[in-house]
């Protein structure tokens, strides 16, 4: 019955879940890129994400996708400015700290918000009905998650595009992997991270429309759970490297979408308990992560 | 009379609580090559550092074309024209080789039309043909010429070079050299720290030694044979 479970259906989930989280492990990754700090307040942003979903909820759908982006952008961009600029050579310790005050700062907003306005939280989205199914070849799947899947796959393309062909987009893969000689060769420090923050904001506001369709309602500990697998995720797969941090994200999505199939419906309480009890295992086989091949430029780097 | 490329005037750096350089004066003139020799910890490369501003002037001025850069941040140092050839090459080995000559001119002040990329091409024509190639898979010597191509296509006034002959083979050492002269003749101003001495001596319009900080001396071509006076140098601490 356990093995009949892990069926098409639940594959295809794995993997759109699977590719939520690359996404936020890409956020994740490109601010660690450019700055060596681990941004603990991201769920918030996608939590900030789908309270602006929910508060324009009766808007047309397309303004609603566009406010959202706004406030996630404009949010991430504000963080940057106010608070990791100012720390920035500070010790990792110090910012990954701050980042856990901002989480609170923000999650605190939000229940103030929730509590004055106890109206809001379903999300009466016309993109509700992305959550039925289609059936592709005989199995269906939900139609969410080939929006999922595909949206990923775009803007994943379209940032290593941006990453790739662009002088800013090189730019910043060299302050990525070399801080001071980028800066040297005269890379703008300020317009790197900036450029890092808004591309962040941009997708972790992706993420809060993928997520609200799949779970309607908002709460102040929105995607908190989700930002605490992908943290998981990015640094199994090798943080110090955008591509292999995706894959982490990706792959710990794949996983838990998995085990959560495979799972018996009265035992999902044991999913955590699982998926963690594997990152240990991976860790303890894989300590410099779980993609670390080729591992010179981060030896380089000391 | 123009001033100078390069103007130090009692520059002081620390590390923490260690004075690393100390008064050091010194001026380049416009088209010179200068450089600076001495023994390891001597403050050569921190004085790189210091004029790049990448470590604070603790005292002193640094002027660059008349025009004082101290507390100025590397980006904006370099967007002035200074351009630094770092020690240990510094290429990003993961990028290819055009990459990393494309990322040469974040710090060049403004477009002149043609290909951006010609001067580093002219200079070393190894490079042209490498473009596509991962620059980690060039050997030291070529490494050392994309890092100066990569400064060269900034169109610098002022290029300083920190031991560029490091862990370079002798050959490798005689291309390096060899390309002093042309960069000089585009019109470039060239401080060069080094640990070959004595070839430095022969290059340089005037050679400072420094020792634990402070100028000991100033050698010129003519002391090129002088080998006893160029150890005297040294050893003077």
């Amino acid at each position: 019955m356990m093995v009949a479970s892990v069926d098409f259906q639940t594959l295809s989930d794995a993997i759109g879940l699977g590719a939520i989280y690359a996404l936020m492990a890409v956020g994740i990754g490109l601010v660690f890129g450019v700055l060596r700090l681990v941004n603990f307040a991201y769920g918030q942003l996608v939590m900030a994400g789908a309270y602006t979903l929910a508060f324009t909820s009766g808007w047309p759908v397309a303004g609603s996708i566009l406010a959202c982006f706004a406030v996630v952008v404009a949010l991430s961009l504000a963080m940057e400015r106010a608070v990791f600029r100012p720390l920035r050579g500070q010790s990792p310790a110090v910012m990954l700290v701050t980042t856990f005050a901002i989480a609170f700062v923000l999650q605190a907003i939000a229940l103030i918000v929730d509590l004055r306005d106890n109206t809001i939280g379903e999300i009466a989205s016309s993109a509700a009905p992305l959550n039925r199914s289609v059936s592709v070849g005989g199995v269906d799947v939900r139609k969410i998650t080939i929006v999922a899947i595909a949206v990923a796959v775009v803007t994943l393309a379209l940032l290593a595009l941006l990453l790739t062909r662009t002088t800013i987009g090189l730019h910043t893969r060299a302050a990525a992997s070399d801080f001071r000689t980028a800066r040297l060769l005269g890379v703008r420090a300020n317009r790197v991270i900036g450029f890092a923050a808004l591309l962040s904001g941009v997708l972790a506001a992706t993420v809060s429309v993928l997520l609200t369709v799949q779970a309607p309602f908002v709460s102040p500990d929105f995607a908190l759970r989700d930002t605490i697998v992908v943290l998981v995720g990015v640094v199994v797969g090798g943080i110090d490297r955008l591509w292999t941090a995706t894959l982490g994200g990706f792959t710990i999505g794949f996983a838990s979408g998995v085990i959560n199939g495979a799972l018996p419906t009265d035992k999902t309480v044991y999913l955590p308990s699982a998926v963690f009890a594997l990152v240990i295992l991976v860790l303890l086989l894989r300590p410099a992560g779980l993609f670390a091949w080729g591992r010179h430029a981060a030896a380089e780097r000391v | 009379m123009a001033e100078p490329a390069l103007e130090l005037d009692r520059l002081e750096v620390r590390y923490g609580p260690v004075t690393v350089v100390r008064e050091l004066s010194l001026r380049v003139e416009r088209g010179e090559i200068v450089g600076l020799i001495g023994p390891n910890g001597a403050g050569k490369s921190t004085t790189l550092h210091a004029i790049m501003g990448l470590l604070p002037v603790a005292a002193g001025e640094i002027r660059v074309a008349g025009v004082s850069v101290a507390g100025r941040s590397p980006e904006s140092i370099a967007r002035a024209g200074v351009a630094l050839v770092p020690e240990g090459r510094r290429i990003f080995g993961d990028f290819t080789v055009e990459e990393n000559l494309r990322l040469g001119l974040a710090g060049r002040r403004s477009a002149n039309g043609g290909d951006p990329l010609a001067a580093a091409y002219e200079l070393f024509p190894m490079l042209r043909e490498f473009r596509r190639r991962s620059a980690g898979a060039l050997s030291g010597g070529q490494q050392q010429q994309l890092a100066i191509g990569r400064a060269i296509v900034a169109d610098p006034d002022l290029l300083l070079l920190d031991e560029p002959s490091l862990g370079l083979a002798p050959t490798a050492v005689d291309g390096v050299f060899g390309a002093f002269g042309a960069i000089r003749e585009r019109g470039v101003t060239i401080l060069l720290v080094e640990q070959r001495a004595q070839r430095t001596v022969a290059l340089a319009d005037r050679t400072h030694v420094l020792v634990g900080g402070l100028e000991r001396m100033t050698l010129g071509p003519a002391d090129v044979d002088d080998t006893d006076k160029i150890i005297a140098a040294y050893l003077a601490s």
